[in-house]
C-alpha cells in the first residue's frame, strides 16, 4: 500500500516538473524567435547602407571620415555576436548613419534625387521595424527570465542549464514593464 | 505582460461559457417548441435544435470571416496596393509578436475599423479609406494596434461565435412566435386552449426576453474587451497618445458607415450606428464604452 502512494507521490512530483521544463523550453524558443526577427531587420538594413553611402558619394566624396565611419560600424555590426555585442555595434551604426545623413543635409542636389529619398525612406522604416523588434524581444526576455528565477522554476532552470537571456539595447523605459490598468 | 496572457486565457475560459449559455437557452426553446406544437415531444425538439444550432455554429466558425468581410463590401489589398499602410501593419505585428494579418479595406468616407478571424494564424484586419486617409501614422498606429489586440486576446473569436449564436437564437425565437400566431389562430377556432396556455404564456415570454439577454451578453462581453484592447494597444505602440487622438478625432467624425448594421456594430473601434440612434440611447445598450472614458484611460496611462 505504501508503495503506491510513494509511487502516485513520485508520478505526480514527475508530472509537476515536467510541466516546468516544458513551458521554460517553450518560453526560451519564444526568445529565439523574437530574437530571429531582429535579425532579419539588422539584416536588411546593413544591405541596405552600401547604396546609401554609395549615392552620397556621388555628391560629397571628401567627406571621407563619416563614410570611414559607417564602413567600420557596419562591419562590426556584421562579426558581432550575442544580443549585447549586437546592441553596442548597432548603437555605433546608428550614430554614424546620422553623421552621414547630415553630411547629405548641406547637398541640396543629393536631397532631391529620387533614389536618395526612396533609400531614406527605407532605411527609417528598417529603423522603426529594429526598434519594434527590440521592443517584443525585450519583453519577452523578460517574463522569460522571470519565469526563470522564480521558485521552484529556478531548481529545473539549474538543473537544465537554462540562462537568463540578454535583453537587447535595454533602455530604461523597456526594462520598466509598462503599466496596464484595466 | 502577465496581464495579457491571463487575458487570452479568460477569453478562452468566456468562449466556452457563452457556448454552453448559448446552448442551454437554445435547449429551452427548443423544449417550449416541442412542448406546444408537438404535444409533449419536447426532448425530440431540444435534440433538434442542439443539432441545427450544431452544425450552423460549426459551419459559421469557419466561415464567420468571410461572411463579416463580404457583408461589410471589404475589398483585399496586397502590399503593392498600399505599401504604407502594410508597413504599419508590419510594424505592429513585429511589435505584437501577432502573426500578421491580412488587410482588408472598405471604400467609404466614415471613419473606422474592425478585425476578425477565428485565431491570430487566420487574422484579418479591416479599415475605411476614411480612416487611412485623415489620420496621421501615429495614431493609425494605435487603430491598428487595437485591431491587431483584438485578434491577439481572441476576441474576435469570441466576438464571431456570439454574433453566430445569438443570430440563431433570434432566428429560433422568430419562427417561434410565427408558428404561434398560426397555431393560436387555428386553435381559436376550435374554442379549446386547454393547459397549453401557460405554457405558451411562458414560452412566449421567455422567446421575447431571450434575444434581449443574448445582446445584453454580447454587448457586456463586448464593452470589457474595448478597454482592454486599449491597453493592449498602448503597450505595443508605447505611446498611448497616438489611439487616445485616433479616439478623438473618430468620435467628432460624423459620417455614418454605410455597411455596418446593427449585427456587425460590435465589431467595429467605434460603434457605427451610433449616428442614427443619437445620443439618447442608455448606455446599457450601446455595443461600445463613452469615447470620453476610453481616452481618460488611455491618458491616464
Amino acid at each position: 500500500m505504501l508503495i503506491f502512494i510513494l509511487l502516485g507521490i513520485f508520478v505526480l512530483a514527475l508530472i509537476f516538473l515536467i510541466s516546468i521544463y516544458n513551458s521554460l523550453v517553450s518560453l526560451s524558443v519564444k526568445v529565439k524567435e523574437a530574437w530571429s526577427q531582429i535579425d532579419i531587420q539588422l539584416k536588411r538594413r546593413t544591405d541596405l547602407i552600401p547604396n546609401l553611402v554609395e549615392t552620397v558619394k556621388g555628391y560629397a566624396s571628401h567627406e571621407k571620415g563619416v563614410f570611414e565611419a559607417v564602413a567600420h560600424a557596419r562591419a562590426s555590426l556584421m562579426s558581432a555576436k550575442g544580443p549585447k555585442e549586437i546592441g553596442e555595434a548597432d548603437q555605433l551604426l546608428g550614430g554614424a548613419l546620422k553623421s552621414l545623413l547630415a553630411v547629405a543635409e548641406a547637398y541640396p542636389e543629393l536631397k532631391a534625387q529620387a533614389s536618395f529619398g526612396e533609400l531614406q525612406k527605407e532605411l527609417s522604416d528598417t529603423e522603426d521595424k529594429v526598434s519594434y523588434s527590440r521592443q517584443f524581444y525585450n519583453s519577452v526576455v523578460r517574463q522569460y527570465n522571470e519565469k526563470v528565477a522564480i521558485f521552484p522554476n529556478s531548481i529545473i532552470a539549474n538543473m537544465f542549464k537554462f540562462q537568463p537571456a540578454e535583453y537587447f539595447e535595454a533602455s530604461e523605459a523597456d526594462k520598466e514593464p509598462v503599466k496596464v490598468e484595466f | 505582460m502577465p496581464n495579457i496572457y491571463q487575458n487570452i486565457s479568460s477569453n478562452k475560459r468566456d468562449t466556452v461559457l457563452v457556448v454552453m449559455l448559448f446552448m442551454l437557452v437554445i435547449s429551452i426553446i427548443g423544449w417550449f417548441v416541442g412542448q406546444y406544437y408537438y404535444e409533449g415531444s419536447g426532448f425530440f425538439m431540444v435534440g433538434m435544435a442542439l443539432i441545427f444550432s450544431g452544425i450552423s455554429g460549426f459551419f459559421s466558425y469557419y466561415n464567420s470571416d468571410k461572411i463579416v468581410l463580404g457583408v461589410s463590401g471589404a475589398r483585399k489589398v496586397e502590399y503593392e496596393d498600399a505599401p504604407d499602410l502594410h508597413n504599419l501593419v508590419d510594424n505592429m505585428s513585429i511589435a505584437s509578436g501577432i502573426p500578421k494579418p491580412q488587410v482588408y479595406i472598405i471604400q467609404d468616407s466614415s471613419m473606422n475599423a474592425f478585425a476578425t478571424g477565428r485565431d491570430p494564424k487566420h487574422g484579418v484586419i479591416c479599415l475605411t479609406t476614411g480612416i487611412i486617409q485623415r489620420l496621421e501614422k501615429r495614431e493609425l498606429e494605435g487603430v491598428i494596434a487595437h485591431e491587431m489586440s483584438h485578434i491577439g486576446n481572441y476576441d474576435t473569436r469570441l466576438m464571431s461565435i456570439v454574433s453566430i449564436l445569438v443570430g440563431g437564437i433570434s432566428l429560433l425565437a422568430d419562427w417561434f412566435t410565427r408558428g404561434a400566431f398560426y397555431k393560436t389562430g387555428r386553435r381559436s377556432r376550435n374554442g379549446n386552449r386547454g393547459d397549453n396556455g401557460l405554457l405558451f404564456i411562458l414560452g412566449a415570454l421567455f422567446l421575447i426576453i431571450s434575444p434581449v439577454v443574448a445582446t445584453l451578453i454580447k454587448l457586456a462581453v463586448n464593452r470589457k474587451r474595448e478597454y482592454l484592447a486599449d491597453s493592449t494597444a498602448a503597450l505595443i505602440t508605447r505611446y498611448p497618445a497616438g489611439l487616445a487622438r485616433a479616439l478623438r478625432k473618430i468620435s467628432q467624425d460624423r459620417d455614418i458607415l454605410e455597411a455596418a448594421n446593427s449585427a456587425t456594430a460590435h465589431l467595429y473601434i467605434s460603434d457605427p450606428v451610433r449616428g442614427s440612434l443619437g445620443n439618447t440611447v442608455s448606455n446599457l445598450f450601446s455595443t461600445h464604452p463613452p469615447i470620453e472614458e476610453r481616452i481618460r484611460r488611455l491618458e491616464t496611462m
